[in-house]
């Protein structure tokens, strides 16, 4: 058993102090430490200011937020900071050179997105959507990252996750070990990713006595690919989630929906069970799962239960888990050969922003006709739901604008009115949603961003 | 002289990169919570309203200052000055006393070994408060006549009479939403207490002069004992004048009752729930036209939300007015602007600073003007191009008509027209449109003392430059275009010039940089004090070549006589230690005062600008019907910088600029609860614009081949502020696509889609 925090900076092996609070942000560790290169712009992972790359043993680069991670989730983690690249790097160089910088404060943080993407590629915005520059207006800053190549760098030396204890910090490595600590110590904060609770220290400042972290519990590391569908475990990232979805054509539907999840940085600490744990009402995957007809794995030491997820999330932030329970893993069965699935988001920004409305539809056909259709709603109520009347009103017809219409009028939501969006809004807006769904099937262009 | 209309620039007008570019991006600038930190530091965060209105009875300090790590909880009545942090008027509490005007407001200040502790105690703090009604509307406040800024009116002709007779009459009444600064970095301050009453004050500031007065005034003493130092800024827009000078002086006075440093930085939540704001408006307007849509009559209202207190509103108004008609004229006008009191944060500065309001006033008269007569509205613009302003200062339509052309043209507009028309008849629910704007914004201080600059040059013997002005850096390149001036008088490459934190030491009685004037006011000086030198140089090269003054010549780092048959040299540097060696003082400050600006408040007439900067833009706007998403497919931008000081930095303002403009006309939306509680108080709340909202063709130019007329700084023009006016043309490309005249701001996707819906479910 470890009761020291063990990680790697910049390369080098360091032990932390045994009077090291495990519930110090990163980010401010790190500037403690005189590594002032990364910066704190809102405490609440959505500025990037505060990016850092975790550096897997594979070569993977897994930009993060350095003001949501607190020290004892990064036992076993390797570490790169804008310090670690040094001034003759060809990612800072790029930007310098490209007039990508203005007032300098997000820079650093967007060059760590920046060399994480070297590697990673993809779609640049998508690298940059957890990163904000009030500044330059992205141009410059898009045409250095264009410029910019993979420097080849080895990886750190691969670190098996092991069991520890921090004081109150505890971070098992079996599931056995994480049902007893979570049976004796039911108050315990039980801690995945921290994009959501991680606000407890990064913002509140707090300091919670007991946390259960379970990123290391190998019984739920990973994204497993099986004949019926995926089996995500509670602490396998929205990050690991998208990977195995662009790996396989029958969850494509579902690929730009979960990119627009957050950021890279919050979709690699982030987790499906995290969102099902503090039962957000806006989480985005929900309506997936429901319309999916996903399944919870959950455990105690007495045995295991599987909760359809529509049973399993019981209201504004309450579920179905008893105080000794914790999530193992969330089975997603596979669409059936010939459906139709879609999922559609609508927020004020495209990227990184909470969506006002979202949903997900699963339809099923029968002689060109709808059989069965599951349309899952989120930001509609106090929990995102299926809306029966809907489904129904479209059960028996072709898939198209008019049935589609005709189902928006049979929507049976009162929503609620926010910063995101007025009631009559929300209505008029997930009537549109439905109705972009004939745009989908019929093949056509059927967003702005498409 | 070297005022640069013919003269040939080599370090003047050089795309050279940001001084700090580099530095930037390795994580080596330093800001200021990135200096390292004095022995002894405290640290002070703010307690604030959770009301937006009422009596404030009492607060209970007691539990928090028994928590750990407690120092000292502030009131006001431990304020050894005043309680008066009002940058322009007086009686603005920095900490509230007998009432709370919103929420959000700073009622103390609690001092604590660590920040973290001094946050967990300021929460602890509880405030009794007899609840009021909010005031939380701009329709309220008029209403109630609570005025913040009195009505003016500026008036032309017979605005009623030239209204009823008419051809066609129109009215109509829109509003434009308030805009978050979200500078990256937030504010923050480090005061550090000296000997006798002694203070240095670290602010992340716009205006390091007001700070030293604000900070003097709240610590009752002399301006002599505060000195005030900004290295650089994370981003400013205007949050960072008169907002960096309180939080400073909350700083200073935690410095002064404690004996210790004391560092304030504002949590992302704090700064959005304390600091104001760019001012929201609301517009009301009727106007009569005739057949052509030439413009008869004008009669219009423009009323902003000033918040609680006064801040900068006067200001505010001021360009309001003055840009309410934009480049465009009518006969017979009555434009009327005020800014009324309501419970909300006190309104500041922000990028533009009223002409971005002011400007929208036409456009939607234009539009309106243009459906109704079933014309193009760029016909309409056309037939109305002013050649005077209201208040008598001339313009210069050609450059409206030609940076509007060269927009056009480079868009492509025509067959942009031809393609969208196409594209909308095939598709069934996405619609594309096509938008454009101009203006002419103006430069100067609104009040005409403010345009006044100093600056200090030191050249050292080994031939070394150190420059200091009263500007401020934070971000948009000021530092290095007015070393750039320097490295042009002295003709010696512009690593030679050193350059410094900006200091109410060094230089005093300065104006924020602010105005878009920074490099026009302070490159001026800076000129002014490097000529100095350069003439005293000179003298002594003259004695050494044995040559007449004039014909000593200053050429990339060597001094030589220009006449024939002499091949003597000295290199900078030796000059400058021949000039020691001669006892040739080699320091001299400059002065420059902005020439021939007037302007008469009772009668809204004169020329308070000393020219203006021409711009145009269009925009290509996709829109979803069914959900009221949109994005900017496309946008080109031509903008009038004179003869530039450096392209380079000029074309990221321009860009910053519209993409920020876009952020307050489309995404960003400040949102009150109906307590008048903020409740977007963060970026997963408040959307600026990201990455992917900027359009896939940016297309920016500089206006070529039109030096200023005014004597500007080698015949340069100002770029900070009226870039972000282009944005406008984002909006009228939505109107385009909607089919829409009529469009509140921020164009959001819910501001679409219900306006789409009335349209379909008719009037």
């Amino acid at each position: 058993m470890n009761d020291q925090i063990r990680l790697v900076l910049n390369g080098a092996p360091r032990t932390l102090p045994p009077h090291q609070s495990p519930t110090t942000t990163l980010l401010d560790w790190l500037r403690a430490e005189g590594l002032t290169g990364a910066k704190e712009g809102c405490a609440e992972g959505d500025c990037g200011a505060c990016t850092v790359v975790l550096e897997g043993a594979d070569g993977a680069r897994t930009p993060v937020n350095a003001c949501l991670c607190v020290l004892g989730q990064l036992h076993g983690r390797a570490i790169r900071t804008v310090e670690g690249l040094g001034p003759q790097h060809t990612v800072p160089r790029a930007l310098a050179e490209a007039d990508a910088t203005q007032c300098g404060f997000c820079t650093p943080g967007i060059v760590m997105s920046a060399w994480a993407h070297t590697r990673e590629g993809g779609d640049p915005h998508e690298a940059l959507a957890g990163n904000l520059c009030r500044c330059t207006g992205y141009r410059p800053i898009l045409d250095a990252m264009a410029r910019m190549q993979d420097d080849g760098a080895a990886p750190p030396a691969p670190m098996v996750p092991d069991s520890a204890k921090f004081g109150g910090f505890h971070l098992p490595a079996s599931l056995d070990e994480a049902l007893a600590l979570r049976a004796v110590r039911p108050e315990a904060l039980v801690l995945m990713g921290g994009t959501d609770l991680g606000l407890r220290f990064s913002e509140h400042r707090e300091h919670p006595a007991q946390v259960l972290c379970l990123l290391n519990v190998a019984e739920m590391r990973g994204v497993e690919v099986r004949p019926t569908g995926l089996r995500i475990g509670a602490a396998a990232s929205y990050a690991e989630w998208l990977r195995a979805c662009r790996a396989d054509a029958a969850w494509a539907p579902l690929v730009p929906y979960l990119a627009r999840l957050g950021s890279r940085q919050i979709r690699g600490l982030g987790t499906v069970a995290g969102n099902l744990g503090t039962a957000s009402p806006i989480g985005d995957a929900l309506p997936v799962l429901l319309a999916l007809g996903a399944v919870v794995e959950v455990a105690q030491l007495r045995g295991v239960r599987h909760i359809p997820v529509g049973e399993f999330l019981t209201g504004y932030r309450r579920n179905a888990l008893v105080p000794e329970e914790l999530i193992v893993a969330i089975h997603l069965p596979r669409p059936p050969e010939g459906a139709f699935l879609a999922a559609e988001k609508l927020s004020r920004r495209h990227d990184q922003d909470i969506s006002a409305v979202s949903l997900a539809a699963l339809i099923t056909f029968e002689d060109g006709v709808v059989r069965e259709a599951r349309l899952a709603f989120g930001g509609m109520d106090a929990t995102a739901r299926r809306c029966a009347p809907a489904e129904a009103a479209l059960r028996g017809r072709p898939l198209d604008d008019g049935a589609l219409a005709g189902a928006g009028q049979a929507l049976d939501f009162a929503p609620m009115a926010d910063w995101r969006g007025s009631a009559e809004f929300r209505m008029e807006a997930a009537r549109g949603l439905l109705r972009r769904l004939a745009l989908r099937h019929a093949g056509l262009p059927a967003e702005i961003f498409a | 002289m070297m005022d640069g209309s013919s003269f040939r620039l080599k370090h003047a007008g050089q795309a050279l990169r940001h001084d700090s570019a580099l530095k930037h991006a390795t994580g080596e600038a330093r800001f200021l919570d990135d200096m390292p930190e004095p022995a002894g530091l405290l640290h002070a965060a703010l307690v604030l309203s959770p009301l937006a209105h009422g009596r404030l009875d009492a607060l209970d300090t007691q539990a928090a200052g028994a928590m750990p790590g407690v120092v000292r909880i502030i009131t006001p009545q431990d304020i050894p000055g005043e309680n008066d942090i009002a940058p322009i008027a007086t009686g603005e509490v920095m900490l509230a006393e007998q009432m709370v005007e919103h929420h959000g407001q700073a009622l103390a200040i609690v001092v604590a070994q660590t920040r973290d502790e001094a946050l967990r105690a300021a929460a602890a703090v509880t405030a009794a408060i007899t609840p009021l009604p909010p005031v939380l509307s701009i329709e309220e406040g008029l209403a109630r006549e609570a005025w913040i800024i009195k009505p003016q009116t500026m008036v032309a002709g017979d605005a009623a009479a030239a209204l009823e007779a008419a051809p066609h009459r129109l009215s109509g009444e829109f509003r434009a939403g308030g805009q978050e600064h979200f500078y990256l970095e937030g504010q923050i301050a480090l005061a550090i207490p000296g000997e006798e009453e002694e203070m240095l004050v670290h602010s992340s500031t716009q205006h390091p002069t007001e700070v030293q007065h604000i900070v003097a005034r709240v610590l009752g003493v002399p301006y002599h004992r505060v000195t005030v130092q900004c290295r650089r800024m994370g981003g400013a827009f205007g949050g960072k004048e008169s907002n960096a000078s309180w939080i400073a002086a909350a700083a200073a006075l935690a410095a002064r009752l404690t004996g210790r440093p004391v560092k304030l930085r504002l949590p992302r939540r704090a700064d959005m729930a304390a600091t104001g704001k760019r001012h929201p408006f609301l517009y009301r307007w009727k106007v009569g036209f005739d057949d052509a849509g030439r413009l008869l009559g004008l009669d219009a209202l423009l009323a902003g939300d000033g918040g609680h207190s006064v801040d900068m509103s006067g200001g505010v108004v001021f360009r309001a007015l003055t840009h309410a008609l934009n480049c465009y004229g009518v006969p017979a006008h009555r434009i009327t602007a005020c800014a009324v009191k309501t419970n909300h944060v006190s309104n500041t500065a922000f990028r533009g600073f009223g002409g971005p309001q002011g400007a929208l006033l036409m456009e939607e008269v234009l539009h309106a003007v243009a459906a109704h007569l079933g014309r193009d509205v760029d016909q309409v613009r056309e037939a109305n191009f002013a050649s005077r302003t209201p208040y008598g200062q001339e313009l210069d339509p050609s450059l409206t008509r030609r940076v509007l052309a060269e927009a056009k043209q480079d868009a492509g507009w025509e067959a942009k027209r031809a393609e969208i028309a196409a594209f909308n008849a095939a598709h069934p629910t996405l619609r594309r449109g096509l938008g454009s704007f101009v203006c002419a914004f103006g430069i100067s201080f609104g009040i005409v003392h403010l345009n006044q600059a100093g600056a200090l040059v030191h050249v050292y013997t080994d031939g070394s430059i150190r420059l200091a002005h009263g500007g401020t850096e934070m971000g948009q390149g000021l530092f290095i275009k007015v070393a750039q001036v320097v490295a042009e008088v002295f003709s010696v490459p512009v690593e030679s010039v050193g350059l410094s934190a900006t200091s109410t030491a060094e230089i005093p009685n300065t104006s924020a940089t602010a105005a878009s004037t920074g490099s026009d006011l302070n490159g001026w000086a800076a000129h002014a004090a490097a000529t100095t030198l350069r003439e005293r140089m000179a003298e002594v090269a003259a004695q050494h070549f044995g040559c007449p003054v004039e014909e000593v010549v200053f050429e990339d780092g060597q001094i030589f006589p220009g006449g024939a048959g002499s091949n003597k040299r000295l290199t900078f540097g030796e000059l400058a230690k021949l000039c020691w060696k001669a006892r040739v003082s080699l320091s001299a400050t400059g002065f420059y005062k902005t020439p021939d600006i007037h302007w008469d408040a009772t009668a809204l007439k004169g020329e308070p600008f000393h020219y203006f900067t021409y711009g145009a833009a269009v925009a290509e706007v996709l829109l979803d019907t069914l959900t009221g998403e949109h994005r900017c497919l496309s946008a080109h931008l031509v903008q009038d910088c004179g003869r530039s000081l450096n392209p380079a930095i000029d074309l990221g303002q321009i860009e910053g600029a519209f993409v920020q403009g876009m952020g307050w006309l489309t995404t960003e939306e400040l949102w009150w609860d109906g307590q008048g509680r903020q409740r977007t108080l963060g970026p997963s709340t408040y959307k600026i614009p990201g990455s992917r909202d900027v359009p896939p063709v940016l297309h920016t130019r500089l206006l070529a081949g039109s030096a200023g007329r005014a004597r500007t700084l080698f015949r340069s023009k100002a770029v900070g502020e009226p870039p972000l006016l282009l944005a406008t043309a984002v909006v009228n490309a939505l109107r385009d696509a909607a089919g829409l005249v009529h469009l509140d701001l921020p164009a959001t996707p819910e501001r679409l889609l219900l306006n789409l819906k009335a349209i379909k479910s008719g009037p």
